[in-house]
């Protein structure tokens, strides 16, 4: 029996017939951004399994997984849609939905994709199945001008909710009529709104804005209460740093009852108690954070940063609230991501070609793999977490 | 220093295609930052995303000493930074001629 077995996985593996069945749970995407292709990858060995190119341009790509952790839908920078596969790393649909896109969210019940647009402003829905696009919902502002769209998320119900970076504003598309989209808007929420997070409980929404020192909140358990600005003047009486690289408050940082978020135009990572939504304190970092990202446990957020420090990574502890380890796992490190655990990190070394593991209870590096010019890195984990 | 680098600079743009002086290495990896640094924003492939589009067609519309003026100085109240922290005004002289295909 074990050879006959053994005998078929031969000719499995050389005919390419039947191969043996698998999951999805410990499998991620790489993004090659400079190749417009994708790494699949696995974090049980930290191995690659295969390549999927021809997705465009992904110079700031972004995607999400389906339910079933099969399938990601990957947002490309030139407006391309691509379905992909990851069981059997190939294109499973793609279609070119608008002239630049910046990312996108998959609702609740994954039958829909919405899609960000910079070109022309606005979202786009698509059938999560056969990529047929369901709606088409431009963004003009109060001031009668089309609006770049940052900061998608899903909502409960067929609900995206989004913002509208020339504008100011921030909408709620409800999407249970397909043929009648309902629209909720929020406007003056603030100035360049350039990018959102929705907490993993799904009831706060947070716009940083680029304009002026702040964070526009929203409370969708109390969303007649309309956006709030908190964190005013957290930079006050310190001028702002020119900003090489925006910050990224997706792949967001809650540990405990805190969030910790990029001070954007300050080489420092404020700290918000997440019920007052005051600021507790705030961390000396090495340069203009861009992600800072919680360990799966809370007990660390690691932060890296803009040019010209964008070579460097490092370790907070959350409980002294100070930074442990400085690391430099390669250069230009543009992402990180924590295995579902959080056991492990995979960092993308952009310029070094590579994508670095570290083991996060030592803070040594495990594993290394080669990649073209690697930038977003995203585990199917995903799949199950609201706003991601 | 940074008088002789003006000077430079100006000569630079007088003799045009700007950038010649620049040694190979800095040239290519003037070519990396376009393609990955400033593609952050305005895509790989230049046709624009949070920054304004940066193809050939549009560049050759502007002046030379405009494209350096915004490289090394930004434009306050957008997010384009002032890269004169990091790049010279001969880096931002290869660069405008670069974006506007006078050299490759």
């Amino acid at each position: 029996m074990t050879r006959v077995f053994a005998v078929c996985l031969t000719l499995a593996l050389l005919a390419g017939c039947t191969p043996a069945l698998r999951g999805t749970g410990d499998l991620g995407l790489v993004v090659e951004r400079a190749d417009g292709r994708l790494m699949v990858v696995e974090t049980t060995g930290n191995t690659k399994l295969a390549s999927v190119s021809g997705l465009g341009d992904l110079s700031h790509a972004a995607l999400v997984y389906s339910r079933d952790q099969r399938f990601a839908f990957v947002f490309g920078r030139d407006g391309g849609l691509t379905k992909v596969d990851v069981l059997t790393g190939s294109i499973a649909g793609r279609v070119m939905q608008s002239g630049n896109s910046i990312g996108g969210a998959i609702s609740q019940d994954g039958t829909l994709v919405a899609v960000a647009n910079y070109t022309p402003g606005g979202i786009k829905v698509f059938d999560s199945g056969t990529l047929e696009q369901v709606a088409d919902i431009p963004a003009m502002g109060a001031d009668g001008k089309p609006s770049k769209v940052i900061g998608i998320a899903d909502l409960s119900g067929k609900r995206f909710i989004y913002t509208l970076y020339d504008a100011g504003e921030i909408w709620i598309a409800d999407l249970a009529d397909l043929k009648s989209p309902r629209l909720t808007k929020y406007t003056n929420i603030g100035r360049l709104p350039y990018d959102a997070l929705i907490t993993g409980d799904g009831r706060w929404y947070l716009a940083g804005l680029f304009g002026e020192d702040g964070i526009a909140l929203l409370d969708l358990w109390n969303p007649g209460k309309g956006v709030r600005r908190i964190l005013d003047h957290y930079g006050k009486g310190k001028e702002a740093l020119p900003v090489y690289k925006m910050p990224h408050l997706r792949g967001w940082a809650a540990a405990g009852d805190e969030i910790w978020l990029p001070a954007i135009g300050h080489h420092q990572v404020l700290v918000v108690d997440k019920g007052t939504w005051t600021e507790k304190t705030r961390i000396d970092v090495a340069g203009q954070p861009v992600f800072a990202m919680a360990r799966p446990d809370g007990r660390q957020v690691w932060v890296n940063f803009a040019l010209p420090d964008y070579s460097k990574v490092q370790v907070i502890d959350t409980q002294t609230k100070t930074v442990i380890k400085t690391l430099e796992p390669g250069l230009a490190i543009l992402h990180m991501e924590f295995t579902p655990k959080g056991e492990r990190v995979w960092l993308s070394a952009r310029d070094s070609d590579k994508v670095v593991v570290y083991d996060t209870e030592t803070l040594e590096p495990v594993a290394e793999l080669p990649a073209a010019k690697p930038s977003g890195i995203f585990f199917t984990n995903r799949a199950h977490k609201t706003g991601l | 220093m940074r008088v002789l680098g003006a000077i430079t600079g100006a000569v630079v743009l007088a003799a045009w295609p700007a950038g010649a002086e620049l040694a190979p290495e800095r040239q290519a990896r003037l070519r990396d930052m376009v393609a990955q640094d400033c593609g952050s924003c305005h895509g790989m492939t230049r046709q624009g995303g949070l920054g304004s589009p940066l193809l050939q067609d549009d560049m050759v519309k502007l002046s030379a000493e405009s494209v350096v003026h915004t490289i090394l100085e930004g434009r306050p109240g957008t997010p384009m930074p002032p890269w004169k922290t990091m790049l010279s005004r001969d880096d931002a002289a290869w660069i405008a001629a670069y974006l506007m295909g006078e050299v490759k």
